[in-house]
């Protein structure tokens, strides 16, 4: 099994993520979360698909170059971006309203676990380094639908386990994970391979994977 | 203008103690003259109610570089080590309430609302402790409204009387927390006459604001 470099493993998770938006066409209004999540507007095809930032804007743009950035407009990670035709702005409750009442499609987060009940734990490791929730909560709740954009494994070990040992962000929200080695999804309380990287075996795949999960005999390959 | 006044004459109001809250989302949207008036008035045992406290020694930051603070009620402060470090030293409290709830219970605060469900944090270790309810068979918390005792905002423009106009993602809290505090100082970087803003597009109404400051070095 060839091991991927960082930066192979973003874009294919970015890619990958992205696809899965294009191919549904019930998600339009979407909300990215910071790292990976970000990248998978590069990859996006699909017209009449929107992106919401949680600090108060429907229709963010691409990231801003230098020199075209204008300082009151940045993305929720902090980073100037552009406005698109038809973008609006609103105040930050009206925002989470959005996200809350149904209104986002999906929302694609980092995590650094996700456990076979469809929990996700991203925002904190204990230890005191860290000392933030943002909008993951609401998001994670609101979306109507979670996609979780992650690499497969990380250094404290396996991230899709059994029972997550991180604090949640929610409990059973999870609805698809994208990571270099595969795209799953959740159905029926039952975790699904739709897709699996062309490095790997369906065997060890398995072994880096916690949850036991459902594969067809010849699961499709990944975009890469 | 009446309310028109210097930064300094307008933080002048503010005692030590009190729960302060601060506009802004990162460093945009944050008012940082009257932040710099706030650190010149050495104010202290402030809590201050914001939704991050910007990057050490930068916006909000300041305060808590000048030991101004008490304690932080907001949603991220993994922008600034500062705050991470003061809270693991134990020499401020912080209270962590997710970005929605945040700006939710700012804005239950000043619409006359003294608590309301929301399903964000149930089940979490950030809803430990609150009074839990189903809704069609959804776990809710309930959550309070947040208020304050001042609260310094930043908008875009700014008429005679006070009405507010913002700019882009600069908006964020500042709506807000305009409503929810006792007393409410606006940072503006242009002031028009009474009748020169197009009213469709105030977003605040002048009653709201107890104060206005024109923002320096515009």
């Amino acid at each position: 099994m060839r091991e991927l470099s960082k930066e192979e493993k973003q874009i294919r998770i970015a890619k990958n993520a992205a696809a899965l938006i294009d191919g549904d066409e019930s998600c339009s209004v979407i909300n990215l979360g910071v790292g990976i999540p970000t990248l998978v507007a590069n990859y996006l095809t699909r017209e009449k698909v929107y992106i919401m930032a949680e600090n108060g804007m429907v229709g963010v743009g691409p990231m801003a170059a230098a020199g075209q950035a204008h300082p009151d407009l940045i993305n929720a990670g902090r980073q100037p971006v552009l406005e698109t035709r038809g973008c609006a702005y609103m105040d930050s409750a009206e925002s989470f309203g959005m996200i809350r009442g149904g209104h986002v499609d999906m929302t694609v987060l980092g995590a650094f676990e996700v456990d076979e009940e469809a929990s996700i734990a991203n925002w904190i490791i204990p230890g005191g380094k860290q000392l933030g929730v943002g909008g993951a909560m609401d998001l994670i709740c609101g979306a109507r639908k979670v996609l979780a954009a992650m690499t497969h494994t990380g250094k404290n070990g396996l991230k899709l386990v059994k029972r997550c040992s991180l604090p949640l962000t929610a409990k059973g929200a999870v609805d698809s994970v994208v990571t270099e080695y595969g795209v799953f999804t959740f159905r029926d309380g039952k975790l699904h391979l739709k897709r699996i990287a062309p490095e790997i075996s369906l065997e060890e795949l398995r072994r880096i994977t916690e949850i036991e999960f459902e594969a067809e005999a010849e699961t499709p390959l990944m975009l890469v | 203008m009446d309310k028109l006044m210097t930064a300094q004459e307008a933080v002048d109001r503010i005692r030590d103690g009190d729960r302060i809250m601060i506009g802004g989302f990162g460093l945009r949207g944050c008012p940082d003259s009257l932040v710099d008036a706030l650190v010149a008035s050495g104010k202290k045992e402030l809590t201050i109610i914001s939704n991050d406290l910007g990057s050490p020694n930068q916006g909000l930051g300041r305060l808590l570089t000048n030991h101004q603070v008490k304690a932080l009620i907001g949603s991220y402060y993994n922008w600034n080590p500062e705050a991470i470090e003061a809270y693991n030293c134990g020499r401020i409290q912080v209270t962590l309430v997710p970005q929605g709830t945040l700006a939710e219970s700012i804005r239950a605060a000043g619409m006359g609302i003294p608590a309301y469900y929301t399903p964000a944090s149930a089940g979490t270790e950030l809803g430990e402790g609150k009074e839990r309810r189903i809704f069609q068979g959804r776990e809710y918390v309930l959550e309070r409204a947040i208020y304050a005792d001042a609260a310094l905002i930043h908008a875009k423009r700014a008429d005679s009387l006070g009405n507010l106009c913002y700019s882009k993602t600069a908006r964020n809290f500042n709506p807000l927390m305009a409503m929810a505090a006792t007393y409410t100082i606006a940072e503006v970087e242009e002031i028009v006459e009474a009748g020169d803003l197009d009213p469709d597009t105030v977003v605040t109404p002048h009653i709201y604001i107890n104060a206005v400051v024109r923002r320096l070095g515009i």
